[in-house]
């Protein structure tokens, strides 16, 4: 408890080991479970101590965009609760990290004491990659890739934290991996929540856009800090027949993507790619 | 202009299929980002501009009753007249008061956002007047009868050989195996039929930019001249602004200057910027007999002191729709009312009420790249959220959506039964969907599957797994311990 | 109450009920009149705060960069030869239309470019070429300010398709912020100007020209000369640090 009030305000020096609360996120804990336990080998490599507290659901983003306040709130206050004692909370996704880094304290401009008490969690939030560079000066990790990945830079990592360089910081230092930038890296997927379902045909044509420039860099892998987005525009590749496989990027951060195969894909499914190089080799 | 923003989808999946459109949308995608960019990094100060010019903004909305009466003062000073308009009808009114009174029979108008919120040109016709728009893309769009469908570059959903197949249709009196291919010869074209019609114009009519409160000037942006012709030819200049244009100083209006052509074109500067404050003086050899200006609220006083207050720093740059992504994927027709785009999802519905435009603040992912290039600071999917917020409160979003989303939040408010259910869904997608890792189809979740595949889940949830993660962890506490 | 005033109090009402006050009193009225009396400067790009000399070249290759040409003349006396050999390099016919300000009407036109039928007014359908006195030039971005008055007429820097503007060079400064003073300077405030507004000197149209008329209307390509002059040249006259003359004379 005590920490909790010298970790208000700017990001001082870490305590020995900080208790992190990983904040899974709801597509995260429901889809894909690996990037959870990648968040939680990088945050244990880089000597914290891991938590995850057992009342945690969602952020509260469903509600919050879709314009019902009063149950934003309640979800934050469950946020705000579960997440009271622990050094810092890390989430790894950018959206979800904005919303408890810059939204909760929209919500209770109204109550000074939820204020306050939203104002506490808010300095204590990062996205994963954020804190992991930022707060815990990680700027190497040990894994390997073979490979040429790409990366798209998501909109509330990017325009809400200001997330840019640590991602790229980090994948540098991973053997094996050539990082090709992508064109239009910072304009959007259309995956937007429950805007790709309400404006599907408008959605659509934003991530064939998305999904054509990732195959124009020529890429293997597509990565990014946002499971929604990934799931987007993994989704569209495979409806396009691309070969591109597509991955959140803390599983090739903590080397863990022999674990578990790439977002969409069976267990044991050989891409077409590495099939055709393989049969290349034998010829 | 009657709204067709209810039929956002509508206008919104006919935009998609609409190949010419999409064809033009692709060619104005990269073009203005990149020019504004260009502009923002040669000019170090930019940030500290836009902070500037919020503070500007602000505080002349804060004293607006102040500004526009110190404004309206020496406008009168200077032989002029203001016109307050509290509604867009009372606009009208004014206007066509004056054009009666002056016989008018021809209008020319420069581009003016006002003008069009007005429905001004089937208003003016209606009344046998004939309303004449300048400036070329104007021209353009109103040789088709269509509305702009980007504030700043009102044919900018047009091709070049649609406007050439316009002019060859409505310009009769050149020879029809003219040669007209090139932008050039289209702007040549329309400059030699445009030039008499300023010469014959009983009445010019622009729009403002900004007022100033300081001279009573009215000021006018813009790259052609057609706007400058528009008011220095005939004998009547009448502007129509609306309240919030106001600034206190040239300096003021200095501040702001800077960023827009900046914001908008990525011009250092437009090629003309004209402060117009009354009729000719003794001793000028030119300029109008009459000076009027017509201030229109039409909304904009009801959401002074609302949420939506920051939107009346609103310049009309473009920036906004020049980066979003949903404007490059539908275009500005789509939208269905004047103002297109982040800033029209914004506006519209404060402007025409929220249940013809509920649509336009719904259709955005709120990926913030408006808000990041308004040179205003405008909170842009802040008060998007706003509008969301009110259409919850009044129950106005579609029932089976607004179901779903109390069922799911009242889940969400229960980890223990949150967990329970997600568990037994996560399993039984896996089962089905694991020899394929996806979906092609999903039920009740059509508008993902429709155009893309869905990730099967991996089996387990994550509080799953790190439960029996500490419960191997309590079995064995030697390996409790992270290393190290 | 006439139908006017009725409307007028009804947006005026309608904004106090806003902004939740009534009419500003007291020391927040002094505030506002007291900001609009010294107007405060925003942040003024250091691109435009420079020696003289280079203020001046700031503003040609400013002015150039828009697509304006520029030329630096010693003396005013050299203004109608170098008109007539801008026209001639351009295959234009040799006929300029002047505005009646006396520093342009007084040159000797006659002797020193006898080629160049010159007459003076206003601009007009078929005027040409049109040649005006600038009030001030400004280097960060390359803008000339004139304004409209006996001499100098507003059509005649829209209607020719060729506008050639004189400006001294001791007229070209570095930011806006520095030409409004000068035309405060000029044309003075209201003397009854508690609340900081200007003097009923204010002409009807100040005009900043950035370089020739142009679209981009039809597919973002650029086009020059859409409504306005195809051409703008502007001839720069004098030293760079002589005084700055107010263009007092017109």
């Amino acid at each position: 408890m005590a920490a909790k009030a010298e970790h208000t305000g700017a990001p001082s020096a870490p305590p020995r080991p900080p208790r992190v609360g990983l904040f899974v996120t709801c597509l995260v804990d429901f889809v894909r479970p690996s990037v959870g336990f990648a968040g939680v080998k990088l945050l244990e490599d880089a000597g914290c101590s891991v938590e995850v507290p057992k009342a945690q659901t969602c952020c509260g983003q469903p509600a919050f965009n879709s314009g019902d306040r009063q149950d934003t709130k309640l979800i934050a206050q469950q946020v705000i609760r579960a997440f009271r004692d622990v050094d810092y909370v890390v989430v790894p996704s950018g959206s979800c990290g904005g919303m408890i880094a810059t939204h909760y304290t929209e919500l209770f401009e109204d109550d000074p004491d939820l204020a306050r008490d939203a104002e506490d969690l808010a300095s204590r939030t990062y996205e994963l990659l954020q804190f992991l560079v930022d707060v815990m000066g990680v700027d190497a990790v040990d894994a390997n890739f073979e490979g040429k990945v790409t990366y798209h830079d998501a909109c509330a990592g990017l325009r809400e934290l200001g997330l840019k360089g640590q991602a790229r910081t980090l994948l540098s230092s991973v053997a094996g991996l050539e990082l090709a930038e992508l064109a239009d890296t910072e304009v959007c997927c259309g995956f937007g929540g429950t805007f790709c379902v309400k404006y599907p045909e408008i959605s659509n044509q934003m991530v064939d856009g998305k999904a054509q420039s990732v195959e124009a860099t020529g890429a293997d892998t597509l990565l990014a800090g946002e499971l929604g987005c990934l799931m987007n525009i993994a989704g569209k590749l495979q409806r396009r027949g691309s070969a591109v496989h597509v991955r959140h990027v803390a599983e090739v951060l903590a080397d863990m993507t022999h674990a578990t195969p790439p977002i969409g894909e069976a267990a044991g499914e050989s891409p077409p790619e590495l099939e055709a190089a393989a049969a290349g080799k034998e010829a | 202009m009657q709204p067709t923003s209810h039929a956002f989808k509508e206008n919104a999946a006919k935009a998609l299929d609409n190949q010419q459109l999409q064809r033009a949308l692709g060619n104005m995608k990269q073009g203005f980002i990149v020019k504004r960019q260009k502009a923002v990094d040669r000019l170090p100060e930019f940030d500290q501009l836009r902070d500037h010019a919020k503070e500007v903004k602000d505080h002349a909305l804060e004293h607006l009753d102040f500004y526009l009466e110190q404004f309206e003062d020496r406008v009168n000073s200077q032989g002029g007249q203001v016109h307050w308009a509290p509604t867009a009808e009372d606009a009208r009114q004014h206007v066509l008061e004056i054009c009666q009174r002056r016989g008018a029979g021809t209008v020319t108008k420069g581009k003016s956002m006002v003008a069009e919120e007005l429905g001004l040109n089937e208003f003016l016709e209606s009344h046998e007047i004939v309303p004449v728009e300048t400036d070329l893309g104007e021209y353009i769009i109103q040789l088709r009868g269509e509305p702009p469908s980007h504030i700043i570059a009102p044919a900018v959903h047009l091709n070049r050989d649609q406007v050439e197949a316009d002019f060859r249709k409505h310009h009769l009196q050149f020879p029809p195996e003219r040669a007209l291919s090139e932008a050039r010869q289209l702007v040549n074209e329309a400059r030699t039929v445009l030039r008499q019609r300023y010469l014959d114009a009983d009445i010019g009519i622009t729009g403002a930019n900004f007022l100033i409160a300081e001279t009573g000037a009215t000021v006018i942006v813009t790259n052609e001249g057609n706007g400058d012709l528009t008011q220095c030819l005939p004998r009547v200049h009448v502007v129509i602004a609306s309240l919030e244009k106001i600034v206190p100083t040239l300096e003021d209006a200095t501040t702001i200057m800077r960023v827009l052509a900046r914001s908008a074109t990525g011009q250092e500067q437009t090629v003309y910027t004209t402060f117009s404050a009354g009729p000719k003086r003794a001793g000028d050899l030119d300029g109008p007999d009459e000076f009027h200006v017509i201030l229109l609220d039409n909304g904009r006083s009801a959401m002074l002191g609302s949420e939506f207050q920051d939107m009346l720093r609103c310049i009309r740059c473009g920036a906004c729709m020049n980066h979003c992504p949903v404007y490059h994927a539908v275009g500005g027709h789509a939208y269905g009312w004047t103002y297109p785009g982040p800033m029209g999802a914004v506006l519209t519905p404060s402007l025409i009420g929220v249940n013809e435009a509920g649509h336009l603040p719904n259709a955005s992912t709120f990926c913030g790249r408006c808000q990041s290039v308004c040179p205003m600071h405008i909170p842009l999917p802040k008060m998007m959220r706003h509008w969301r917020e009110r259409e919850y409160e009044r129950h106005l979003q579609p029932l089976p959506a607004r179901t779903g989303l109390k069922l799911w939040a009242a889940l969400a408010r229960r980890p223990g039964l949150y967990q329970l259910a997600t568990r037994l869904q996560a399993k039984a997608m896996h089962l089905v969907g694991k020899r394929k890792g996806r979906f092609g189809w999903l039920p009740l979740a059509g508008g993902w599957t429709r155009h893309r595949d869905f990730p099967a889940p991996e089996g387990k949830t994550f509080q799953q797994l790190w439960a029996e993660r500490q419960r191997d962890r309590d079995a064995a506490p030697a390996k409790d311990q992270p290393a190290e | 109450m006439s139908v006017q005033n009725s409307q007028r109090a009804r947006v005026l009402g309608a904004v106090r009920r806003s902004l939740k006050r009534g009419p500003l009193t007291g020391e927040r009225l002094n505030a506002v009149q007291r900001r609009t009396a010294n107007p405060p400067r925003g942040p003024v790009p250091a691109r435009g705060q420079l020696g003289r000399e280079e203020t001046v070249k700031l503003f040609q290759q400013m002015a150039e960069e828009a697509a304006a040409t520029t030329q630096r003349l010693d003396t005013m006396a050299e203004v109608p030869q170098a008109v007539l050999s801008y026209l001639q390099g351009r295959n234009e016919a040799a006929q300029a239309r002047l505005a009646p300000h006396p520093e342009l009407t007084e040159l000797d036109w006659h002797d020193t470019a006898p080629l160049l039928q010159v007459d003076q007014g206003a601009g007009e359908e078929q005027t040409g070429v049109g040649v005006s006195r600038g009030f001030a030039g400004v280097a960060e971005t390359g803008t000339l300010l004139l304004y409209s008055r006996e001499t100098s007429p507003t059509t005649l820097n829209f209607l020719p398709a060729t506008h050639v503007v004189v400006v001294r060079a001791a007229e070209v400064l570095g930011v806006y912020e520095d030409v409004w003073d000068r035309l405060r300077e000029r044309l003075g405030r209201r003397s009854d100007g508690a609340d900081g507004a200007w003097s009923d000197n204010w002409p009807r149209t100040v005009n900043l020209i950035t370089g020739p008329s142009r679209t981009a209307d039809i597919e973002q390509t650029l086009q020059l000369g859409a409504h306005g002059p195809m051409n703008l040249h502007v001839l720069v006259v004098g030293a760079a640090d002589a005084d700055f003359g107010g263009d007092e004379r017109g």
